[in-house]
Order: C-alpha cells, then sequence, then structure tokens
C-alpha cells in the first residue's frame, strides 16, 4: 500500500508516494530523480549511495524511506551554489584528480562533507577509517585522501593550502 | 524494493510492544543492517515491521545509583564508541563497537540489534559476554532480565520472544571495576568485514598488578554463539600476571572452542588465531591494567 509523504530533500519538500519496503536510494533516484545516489552494493557495503541525513551519513540502501520522514536529506546536488558553482569539496577533488570513473564519487564526496563539518584536523589514518565506508576501485584513494584534506584544510583554514591550488573554475 | 507488508514506526517503547502484540507475525527493525540485508536475501517474505529506528527513548548511556552502566538498546555504534561514559568505564566496548563494518553502518547499526540479531561473529558481543551484560526485555505482558550467558540459542536464535523488545543493556558495577580489557577483531580487512574469529580479554589484577585477580576470555566464531572459557578463567584465577601463565593457556583452550570450517577460514586456521589471539588479547589486558609483561 503507497502512503504519501513529505520528505526535505536538498533544502526542499517533496511529496512522494511510497511504498512500505521502500529503499531511500530508490526513491531519491526513481522518483525524485537525484541519480547522483548511485545503486552499487545494495548491501551496504560499498557507499556509492551514501547520503546525509540531518547531517550523518548513511548508506541509502539499507535506509527505508519513510525512516527519513522529518529529517533533512542531502544528496550531491544539494551541495551546488544557487548560481550552480561547485562547492569547494567537489572542486578539490577535480585538482586532486580524485575521480576515475566517478561511480564512487557521489558517495565519497557525501562522507567529506560530513567529516569537514566537523572543523577538526584529521591525521590520515583518521581520514582513512573516516572513509573506510566506500569502496573505489580506480583510484587506490590516495588521491581522495588528497583531496578531502585538501578541501578541509581550505574550508575549515587548517594549513598551507593557498599555495597548492591551481584554479580550475575556468 | 524489500519485501515488506506493513511498515509501523514506533513513536515510544509503549508504541512499540502495542504494535508488536496487535500485529501477529510482525518483527522489530532497528538499524536495518541486518533485517532489511535478510529481507534482499529472501529470508523473509510479507514482512510486518515494526521500527524502532531512531528512538530517542531508547538511545543513551548512563549510571544508575547502584553504578550500573545501562545501555538504550537503539544506541548507534557510533553512539556507543563515542560516549563518554563508555570511553571512562568500558572503553573495551566503545573500540567493539567502532570496529564494526564502516562509518555510515556504525550510524545505523544498533548495539542491542547486534546482541538480537544473534550472529556469533558481532562485534560488540564477546565484550558483552566478558562484561556479564545483563538484558532487559519488555513486552505488552511485563518485563524480565536475563544475562547474556543465557540469551543466545544458536546462529541467529535467540530466547526473546517475538513481542519482546530489548530495552537496555545493564552492566554491573562489580563487573566493571578494576577491570581492563582487549577486543581483538581477525578479519581479512580493517573495514566493511565480519570478523574471522572475534576475542575479548577482560582482567582484574591484585593490588600490586603482579596477580590475576580474575581474567575472562570470551570469543565469537568460535563457536555457533559467542561463548566464554570459563575453564581457562578458572585456571588463570589467581596466578602470576606474567607471559608464562598466558603461554600454558595455548594446551587447554582448545578444549572448550568448537570452530567450524567456512569459507572464510577453516577450522585449523581458527584453532591457531584463538591461540594466538587469547594470549594477545589477555596480555593487552594485563598491561592496560599496568600490569608488566617480560616479552
Amino acid at each position: 500500500m503507497l502512503r504519501l509523504i513529505t520528505l526535505h530533500v536538498n533544502g526542499k519538500d517533496v511529496e512522494v508516494a511510497v511504498a512500505p519496503g521502500e529503499k531511500l536510494s530508490d526513491t531519491l533516484r526513481k522518483k525524485l530523480g537525484f541519480t547522483s545516489v548511485k545503486k552499487g552494493c545494495e548491501v551496504g557495503e560499498c557507499g556509492a549511495c551514501t547520503v546525509l541525513i540531518d547531517g550523518v551519513s548513511y548508506d541509502s540502501c539499507i535506509y527505508l524511506t519513510q525512516w527519513a520522514i522529518g529529517k533533512d536529506v542531502i544528496t550531491v546536488e544539494g551541495l551546488k551554489s544557487l548560481e550552480g558553482e561547485l562547492s569547494e569539496i567537489q572542486k578539490a577533488f577535480i585538482q586532486e584528480a580524485a575521480v576515475q570513473c566517478g561511480f564512487c564519487t557521489p558517495g565519497i564526496i557525501m562522507s567529506a562533507v560530513e567529516i569537514v563539518g566537523q572543523k577538526k584536523k584529521f591525521t590520515r589514518e583518521e581520514l582513512r577509517r573516516l572513509t573506510s565506508g566506500h569502496l573505489c576501485r580506480c583510484t587506490g584513494y590516495e588521491n581522495i585522501l588528497n583531496a578531502i584534506e585538501k578541501a578541509n584544510d581550505k574550508i575549515n583554514g587548517f594549513g598551507e593550502w593557498q599555495d597548492k591550488v591551481v584554479d580550475v573554475s575556468n | 524494493m524489500f519485501d515488506v507488508k506493513e511498515l509501523y514506526i514506533a513513536k515510544s517503547v509503549d508504541d512499540a510492544l502495542r504494535l508488536l502484540d496487535e500485529n501477529e507475525n510482525s518483527m522489530i527493525i532497528s538499524g536495518g543492517t541486518d533485517v532489511l540485508i535478510k529481507l534482499r536475501e529472501g529470508k523473509f517474505s510479507d514482512a510486518v515491521l515494526v521500527s524502532v529506528n531512531g528512538l530517542d527513548e531508547l538511545r543513551y548511556v548512563k549510571i544508575d545509583e547502584q553504578g550500573a552502566i545501562r545501555i538504550g538498546s537503539t544506541s548507534c555504534f557510533t553512539y556507543v564508541e563515542e560516549h563518554p561514559i563508555i570511553n571512562e568505564h568500558i572503553p573495551v566496548l566503545g573500540y567493539a563497537a567502532g570496529q564494526v563494518g564502516g562509518p555510515q553502518i556504525r550510524n545505523a547499526g544498533t548495539i542491542g540489534g547486534n546482541v538480537c540479531n544473534a550472529a556469533t561473529s558481532a562485534d560488540t558481543a564477546t565484550a558483552l559476554f566478558a562484561m556479564n551484560a545483563k538484558l532487559r526485555l519488555r513486552s505488552a505482558n511485563g518485563e524480565r532480565i536475563l544475562s547474556i550467558h543465557e540469551f543466545y540459542t544458536g546462529p541467529g536464535k535467540t530466547v526473546r520472544n517475538r513481542n519482546e523488545l530489548l530495552i537496555e543493556l545493564i552492566i554491573d558495577k562489580e563487573d566493571y571495576e578494576g577491570f581492563c580489557g582487549k577486543y581483538i577483531k581477525y578479519a581479512m580487512r580493517e573495514a566493511l568485514d565480519i570478523a574471522t574469529l572475534a576475542t575479548t580479554g577482560y582482567v582484574k589484577l591484585s593490588e600490586d598488578k603482579k596477580t590475576i585477580e580474575e581474567a575472562r576470555l570470551a570469543f565469537g566464531v568460535a563457536a555457533p554463539t559467542p561463548i566464554r572459557a570459563r575453564k581457562c578463567e578458572e585456571f588463570l584465577k589467581g596466578k602470576p600476571a606474567t607471559a608464562e601463565t598466558l603461554e600454558a593457556l595455548k594446551s587447554m583452550i582448545l578444549d572448550e572452542v568448537n570452530p567450524r570450517t567456512s569459507w572464510r577460514a577453516s577450522k585449523e586456521f581458527r584453532q591457531q588465531i584463538i591461540k594466538e589471539n587469547s594470549k594477545r588479547a589477555l596480555a593487552a589486558s594485563i598491561k592496560l591494567c599496568g600490569g608488566e609483561l617480560d616479552a
């Protein structure tokens, strides 16, 4: 039986009819068109479907849509500015060549948003642990960690990031 | 799409107990990291779910008047891992909670679910076994408190009735005061893996730190349910806290375990890591307690 619910996704209220066993990744992709949410393993192991719910990262493939009622859901589509500009985290991923095939990228970006939001300087080991809920089969992770570190330094004002930044906005 | 016929989202504990009572064949879902996987594998069909996901009422860690630590069952692993009371009094449990899956799984999965799902490999189970955790179960008909040692009956099986909700886990003061513990997860990967063998050593030393006053040793995946090695514990009682004492365990420990061959590892390999990791977990516990181990 379908139930009409209101979800708050990327800053907007949306009405959607959902089944009891519907998972959030399906609702976001198929009904709301947020295709940045990737379906990889579908058992909570690869992290490609990671979204933020009230600021906390979850695998949306093992999260029932109705659990998100009354909560704030953010996907990569919600990160761009009103002018359509990429976020600093996304820019850092481009600058550090942290994207190859790109399938794991949106999920990792969402974890990066959560990490950067903690406003702390993390060691490399801590960053590895914080991103350990993601699998990437291309990059070997080094550039991903470089990108997250760079974004964290820049946004939270740690370190000497300025010298290293290459402007890719054009 | 999971094969769910009906989903009831409980707004309180009472609400959950009423829903469980009213809906025959309904089952509890908490973080969903096990139940949804089982649904996807087709282990249940037309499921009627009573969800306690995110129930604030059961998300807590506190110390009661008797000094017992009480952990609400819907506390997620991240919450348990980061909680100051856990870190001060029973850091071994916080560490074990931090070994589950990856960050997203730890944000969703709950300690109550970890116990009720009854996997022998559950990361928090061996620490809870070592600490003689007690479980408060409640149904519409009443409440009972069970030792975790009476709770498991087999892989994925417990004595919990369908309409009973695990409310909280209780760790008495005498089961944590003066104890230090170490959890060792043996797995192929450092993240997103299930334990090939889980071991918790838990030790209390004499005042001069030279004698083992009490030692506890718990294993996961060494038998169909998590277990304690009671004979080894008895042997260790009152023995000097030395490497030789721990070395002596190697010849006794295999009598108390019953590991099997699975695709993760053979029985023989598991026996080998049981021998080695009991020693390592107890040695680390002794050191945490301030004892000195000569090599």
